[in-house]
């Protein structure tokens, strides 16, 4: 599949083509050895890691929103083995936005959520764009206490613009569902890791997100309203987004400052997608050594760390 | 319960005449005009048709708590510019107008006190301050009085009202979902009650948290609750909203509030659930 290239990855496209141009026309000989085609190549190259090394907060919500990058079910497939489905909230329905189900991550066994989004309309028909109703909430809490019953630790897995807002969402609760999931997984009685793997959308994604670690891909975003959301209320136009994206430090590191994340996973140059497999070694890696420091915490240990992490959150003057 | 004292009203309506327009209300349900002073004699409720007009956080303490018994606590607590916000106004700025503009000092007001006797711990947040957000002051201070209630043994009164999370701190801000959810996680599993009054309107992060978590959830008659904005939820499906949408009395039907009580009731009511759920006190 040809990925999409993002506006402000022209330079880097346009240099491609060109360097494509050269290549056609010193067909026949050595192309490596060709002085003006490495030239270009090595121009592509520092291109590439000027622009990727100085992304803005706007351009790396546009990489964490890339219907190419790997989704849930994809990092379900390659970071994962022997994933079995579980379905259903066992009171309404099965959500299809928030699959989750028993897996292994490397050494560890464990129940894996996440809310999962469709490439296409009718991907997205079944997923609803990864915005997960009520049930989705409640079948996560579900399978957390599953966990919790047989000791196996949860990894959650975060990708959403946010929960639902419709008619039949309000209708049943879905304010309650994320409010119940937040008291539940504080107390929750085995390890809780959760990464956000591309949108951290407000509550919706804080709802299978409170966590002993909670880490972030590198260009994944978290934020307490969409940066359309806070340029529509703020600026008056949607068009300020970027401008909201950059107040909101809605970003993996500027998160990590401010004491919200515990670690950011690296990822390939250019993001996930242009590397898939190497993305999902990498948040694999993090995933296991995050496992293999917490699994053997005893579980009043783990459970005051977790309160007292959440606990610290917050700024303000004492008076 | 001190509603409708007639002698003091009769006083009022008589040399109203010539009173400047300032003092009268209208209201916005059934379009009669009321006396400002009969408004907060009658709890700010629409004397004709039962409207509940917003209400101050100090008036809903006046109104919940024992005379004399109402103790506040962290009351200088204010917010920081973490984010150093850069909008079209600062966040300074902002909390510098309403600050002035309300005398108060962020959008909760916290504190113990006792109703008809029996100790509590209670918060009130309050509409007129940047929409009742929540920043790290609403979930703070809401987190410490949930706190002491669970050491002290006492039960959670939380007055709610929220236009959602306080953009301006960002991620923090979301995070006092989880911070004063966790906390009420070690109050209930001390087996005390928390009570959540729902006014209008409560929303948002603040009804994804501590707002949908109470043992009792009562709300006022009419109250505006939900996750999502009206306007948001149309936009995004396109389809129209059924009658009474996201109304105290819609969500009683759909089986998330246990009372919709009228202002005048809240009292007695919290007071009656609390003979049941607190433990009896020395
Ligand atoms: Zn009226």
């Amino acid at each position: 599949m040809k990925i999409q290239a993002l506006e402000f990855e022209k330079p880097i496209v346009e240099l491609e083509q060109k360097l494509e141009e050269i290549k056609k026309h010193v067909q026949g000989q050595d192309i490596d050895l060709d002085p003006e085609v490495r030239t270009m190549q090595e121009k592509v190259e520092a291109t590439r890691r000027d622009i990727y090394a100085n992304l803005t907060a706007w351009q790396r919500v546009q990489i964490a929103r890339h219907t190419s990058r790997p989704f849930f079910l994809d990092y379900v497939d390659q970071a994962f083995t022997d994933f079995v489905e579980l379905k259903g909230d066992r009171l309404f329905g099965d959500d299809a936005s928030m699959p989750g189900g028993l897996a292994k991550v490397g050494p560890h066994r464990c129940v894996v959520i996440g809310q999962q989004k469709g490439r296409d309309v009718k991907e997205n028909l079944l997923r609803n764009f990864g915005s997960p109703h009520p049930e989705g909430y409640r079948k996560a809490l579900r399978l957390m206490r599953m966990a919790e019953k047989f000791r196996l630790p949860v990894v959650a897995l975060i990708d959403t613009p946010g929960a639902y807002p419709g008619v039949g969402a309000e209708e049943r609760h879905i304010a309650e569902a994320i409010a119940v999931n937040l008291r539940e997984m504080m107390v929750l009685e085995t390890p809780i890791v959760a990464v956000v793997i591309g949108e951290g959308g407000s509550g919706g994604a804080l709802g299978i997100g409170v966590a002993d670690r909670v880490l972030m891909l590198e260009n994944a975003y978290y934020s307490v309203i969409s940066p359309e959301g806070c340029a529509a209320i703020l600026w008056k136009h949607r068009k300020h987004a970027p401008e909201a994206a950059e107040a909101l430090k809605l970003n993996a590191s500027e998160l990590q400052k401010l004491g919200v994340i515990d670690g950011v996973i690296p990822e390939p140059l250019g993001g996930a997608h242009r590397d898939p497999e190497a993305a999902s070694l990498l948040l694999r890696d993090a995933i296991v050594s995050a496992l293999d420091e917490l699994v053997p915490v005893a579980t009043n240990k783990l459970l005051q760390k977790r309160y007292d992490k959440f606990r610290g959150m917050g700024r303000f003057i004492e008076g | 319960m001190p509603i409708f004292r007639k002698p003091f009203l009769k006083n009022i309506v008589s040399k109203t005449r010539e009173m400047p327009e300032g003092l009268w209300t209208k209201c916005p349900s059934c379009s009669e005009v009321i006396h400002n002073l009969a408004l907060e004699e009658n709890l700010r409720i629409c004397p004709k048709c039962e409207h509940h007009f917003t209400m101050g956080s100090k008036e809903r303490i006046a109104s919940l708590i024992d005379e004399g018994t109402f103790e506040e606590t962290d009351a200088k607590m204010t917010s920081v510019d973490t984010l150093e916000f850069k909008g079209v106004a600062t966040y300074t700025n902002r909390l510098k107008s309403y600050q002035d503009k309300t005398g108060l000092t962020d959008a909760v007001i916290t504190g113990t006190g006792k109703i008809d006797g029996k100790p509590v711990g209670i918060a009130v947040m309050d509409f007129s301050f940047l929409a009742a957000t929540m920043g790290s002051v609403v979930g703070e201070k809401i987190t410490r009085i949930i706190e002491l209630s669970t050491k002290k043994k006492m039960g959670v009164v939380i007055v709610c009202a929220s236009g959602g999370a306080r953009m301006y701190e960002g991620m923090l801000s979301l995070m006092q979902m989880a911070k004063t959810s966790g906390a009420l996680a070690r109050h209930a599993e001390a087996r005390l009650p928390y009570l959540t009054v729902l006014t209008n309107p409560t929303t948002a992060g603040v009804m994804a948290s501590y707002a949908s978590l109470g043992d009792v959830l009562i709300a006022e008659p009419k109250s505006m609750i939900g996750f999502a904005g009206p306007r948001v939820i149309k936009e995004t499906t396109h389809q129209d909203l059924p009658p009474g949408f996201q109304t105290a009395e819609f969500l009683e039907k759909h089986g998330l509030i246990d009372i919709v009580a009228s202002r005048t009731k809240l009292r007695g009511v919290i007071s009656q659930l609390l003979d049941y759920l607190a433990p009896a006190t020395k």
